[in-house]
């Protein structure tokens, strides 16, 4: 005749080391969230004497937004999501002929209407004060974003990694620092080949 | 004759209670690394815009914050709906920006003085009209380096 017994007791010795598991598991793997955004740098306040350098039309790529977030590139109406393209070209382009301004690595048209070399390429943006804020990130992000891929396609040929991951583990601070002292020179590298000339005028009124 | 007590049916035993401390401490331990103090409320609108080409600001402390936008509701009948700019935890007017770098800046051990960020945290319905203008404040204080701080996302989310 099978007895009845009542459920045995569960053995709760092992639970405190299921909860440590747990908590180790956990500690290991939430980072705390840490903030991100666009980082740029504003220009300083220059000395009122000092004379503004001469800078050439074609190197300039004027960009304007005005108060509805419609943009006029180079004096043409265009849509946002073309503006990383337009940007791209234009710092690609390398126009100079053969010389000390020849730009070697660009695969751009080379349209001697359009800049000369990326290091003299200046992206100028300018504002309404009524544009929404935005608009100004999208279009902010959109030029970052033309550096970007030109940095990354620059740093793939040379190094063969993104220019992105690069910058982002030497800046990380857990990165042990004889990786960071190697990575530095790669960065300057790429950056001094497509260096950022964002240029903000101030804003307009009307 | 050997009596045999018969448990009744349905009778569970007791659970263990034993290891109710540890979780408590593993609870405990958890919510404590996780959450980060704040050390203002944020009494303006702050959804941020999205951005792709996002850096991470690392180390906090070489970070001053700099919030703007609407007021939130509870502040609208005091100070009206237009944009403000949020100082620490009070509002404040644009001319007052300049001092408070300057303040925030004198606080910070001197050798992280001249590598601070500015945050701003700005709400996307802002005006670039009032932007414009912290940064003109922060360019009389040097503050050159700035951070637009946005949620990770795709940027043509913003205009809609």
């Amino acid at each position: 005749m099978p007895r009845r017994k009542g459920a045995p007791e569960v053995n709760a010795g092992s639970m405190a080391d299921i909860a440590f598991l747990l908590l180790i598991f956990f500690l290991v793997t939430t980072t705390i969230e840490t903030d991100a955004g666009l980082d740029r740098m504003l220009p300083p306040i220059e000395p009122p004497t000092e004379d503004p350098p001469v800078i050439k039309q074609k190197n300039i790529f004027t960009v304007n937004i005005n108060k509805n977030g419609q943009l006029l590139v180079e004096e043409k109406i265009m849509n946002i999501k073309d503006l990383r393209a337009a940007a791209t070209e234009f710092l690609d382009n390398g126009g100079a002929p053969q010389g000390p301004e020849y730009c070697s690595y660009c695969k751009g048209k080379r349209d001697p209407n359009s800049s000369d070399n990326p290091n003299k390429a200046i992206i100028s943006l300018k504002n309404d004060r009524e544009t929404k804020y935005a608009t100004y990130i999208t279009v902010q992000n959109e030029l970052v974003g033309a550096y970007n891929d030109l940095r990354n396609r620059e740093a793939q040929r040379l190094f063969n990694r993104d220019f992105v991951d690069m910058e982002a583990e030497y800046l990380n601070p857990e990165t042990p620092s004889a990786v960071r002292e190697e990575l530095k020179d790669k960065v300057k590298k790429i950056q001094d080949l497509f260096p950022q000339k964002l240029s903000e005028a101030e804003t307009s009124t009307n | 004759m050997a009596k045999f007590a018969k448990k009744k049916d349905g009778d569970l035993p007791a659970v263990s209670t034993a290891s109710l401390p540890d979780i408590v401490f593993m609870l405990l331990f958890f919510f404590m690394t996780v959450t980060t103090m704040k050390d203002s409320s944020i009494m303006v609108e702050n959804t941020l815009p999205n951005a792709s080409e996002t850096k991470k600001l690392e180390k906090k402390d070489r970070i001053i914050y700099i919030f703007a936008g609407k007021p939130t509701k509870e502040y609208q009948s005091v100070y009206g709906t237009e944009t403000r700019i949020q100082l620490n935890d009070k509002f404040a007017n644009v001319n007052e920006v300049g001092s408070y770098i300057l303040a925030e800046r004198a606080k910070k051990p001197q050798e992280l003085q001249n590598v601070l960020t500015t945050a701003l945290k700005v709400d996307k319905e802002a005006n670039m009209g009032l932007i414009s203008d912290i940064k003109q404040e922060l360019r009389k204080v040097n503050a050159l380096k700035v951070n637009y701080t946005t949620f990770e996302g795709d940027a043509f989310n913003n205009i809609q």
